[in-house]
């Protein structure tokens, strides 16, 4: 599904992802954890088509295209998701019509009909449920005035109402309590876990992976993938640390 | 009383005008004002549009009785110089409130100027000005709040915020405070900037086209001028003739 060739990137004038090769194919969900500065965050970024990340090098194929090539709208029509590592406040627009608008300006780009403003509403709710959020907070203001916790419920929530196929979660398990943790690792789960999708899952700790069993697990160093293993290898980097597995 | 001449940009009040629009508006046009009395206890609300493919003056001279109120919704959206005069005279526990929006590109200048009288104890006032340029024009409001010496528990507000979509637009606020009372609340502040890049990417990021996000950015960025407008139909129109003039507006 998603296949990373010798990636090279640069932020400003300065490489961050030096020669990247990762193939996730249909079905699994494969982390990447990694030391602060790897890279992982960058990868991301770039993936998601953010201003300000210059490829130099490499290519990125997504589903058969060419996935550099296409603006970041045109990547979430495609059924890409980005999940945000600190989601965006935007005052003024309210998390329903926000969602609304790219859930259907996603089906317009593919052909698909839009949703009536009922149709919408009944899908937010049934995916606000999963992940034990309310109504209300939907109504409201997008990610204004939110909890760290509750931004990345929201970003769930987001998910679960754009039913992307392949999701790229940047430490979406950063800023959760326990509770939190199982419900938006419980909707990952439940959205993402099927055998035509895929996720890219970002994190810095175990406790995501307890909820959310990883296939796959690479560890990203100095803007590379510099080993893959099964969900094992995560169990030895929470016991032994960066430095002594990847000695 | 008519002017002898035209005003100059050495007049405070003319300073960021298009004084050549000013000179095709004509000496007539700078004479006419439209007087609203506002009867004690009783209130106004007038919403207009704005601005077409010729110079436009609007002036409003509005004196407001005891516990009296006036609003003025406006959106300033014309293809030519087009200037808004508000002056308001509130007597006691009266309330004024202003919502203005100036919008637009192809280097025209846009503007609100208000002079809010605050003659006498314990009226308020609430003036919320938003502009978004782009292409070369300016968005301007000069505001002037004066407040009696015996006005007390004066409460004046004024706020205004400008977003430049591009290089080359500009906006300018003048705030001009006149304070003679000192039991009053007077709030007022300015901000230029340009559209929040974050939320650009992020909306892009869920599939929002590049020109819907910028709708999306800029409705709830001139929004705030109308919150205080609960008549829907007419919330709908001025928000509506603003949004339409952003059709074409750079990305």
């Amino acid at each position: 599904m998603l296949i990373i060739d010798n990636l090279h990137t640069s932020v400003g004038d300065k490489p961050i992802l030096k020669g990247l090769s990762l193939t996730v194919p249909a079905g699994e969900i494969h982390a990447i954890m990694g030391p602060n500065g790897a890279g992982k965050s960058t990868l991301s970024n770039v993936l998601g088509g953010k201003p300000g990340y210059e490829v130099t090098g490499g290519s990125v194929s997504f589903r058969g295209e060419d996935l550099l090539a296409l603006d970041p709208h045109e990547r979430a029509a495609k059924g890409l998701f980005l999940g945000f590592q600190y989601p965006v406040e935007i005052p003024g627009v309210s998390n329903v019509q926000f969602l609304r608008e790219a859930l259907n300006a996603q089906r317009r780009q593919r052909g698909e009909d839009p949703l009536s403003g009922g149709e919408f509403l009944k899908l937010a709710k049934e995916k606000a449920a999963l992940l034990q959020m309310d109504m209300d907070m939907l109504k409201r203001q997008v990610n204004v005035g939110f909890s760290g916790g509750e931004k990345k419920r929201a970003e769930m929530v987001q998910m679960g109402i754009l039913d992307p196929t392949f999701a790229v979660l940047d430490e979406t398990d950063s800023g959760l309590d326990i509770d939190a943790l199982r419900i938006v690792g419980a909707g990952i789960n439940t959205i993402m876990r099927a055998p035509d999708k895929a996720v890219l899952l970002i994190t810095h700790y175990q406790r995501l992976l307890d909820v959310v069993k990883p296939d796959k697990v690479s560890i990203l160093a100095g803007g590379r993938i510099v080993e893959t293993g099964g969900p094992e290898l995560a169990l030895r980097l929470e016991a032994e640390g960066y430095d002594a597995v990847m000695a | 009383m008519t002017l002898a001449t035209l005003p100059t940009r050495r007049d405070e009040a003319w300073r960021y005008a298009d004084m050549d629009g000013v000179a095709r508006l004509g000496r007539e046009a700078l004479d006419q004002w439209q007087a609203i009395d506002v009867a004690a206890g009783t209130s106004v609300t007038r919403c207009l549009v704005v601005g077409n493919d010729a110079p436009e003056l609007h002036r409003f001279r509005v004196q407001l009785a005891e516990g009296a109120s006036a609003a003025f919704f406006i959106t300033n959206a014309g293809s030519d110089y087009t200037r808004v005069e508000v002056e308001v005279r509130l007597a006691r526990g009266a309330h004024f409130e202003f919502g203005g929006v100036t919008i637009g590109g192809a280097g025209v200048t846009r503007e609100f100027v208000t002079q809010v009288i605050h003659a006498e104890p314990e009226a308020t006032s609430n003036q919320t000005i938003r502009a978004v340029h782009w292409a070369g024009a300016t968005g301007n409001f000069l505001g002037e709040i004066k407040v009696a010496r015996h006005a007390q528990k004066t409460d004046a507000a004024q706020d205004f915020k400008a977003l430049l979509l591009e290089a080359g637009a500009s906006a300018n606020a003048v705030p001009q405070l006149e304070i003679f009372a000192d039991d009053v609340k007077c709030a007022h502040g300015a901000t230029v900037g340009a559209l929040d890049e974050a939320a650009r990417f992020y909306m892009m990021a869920r599939g929002v086209d590049p020109a819907t996000a910028q709708r999306l950015l800029v409705q709830a960025f001139i929004g705030d001028a109308f919150v205080s407008l609960y008549d829907a139909g007419e919330h709908e129109r001025l928000l509506e003739a603003a949004l339409a003039a952003l059709e074409g507006a750079r990305l």
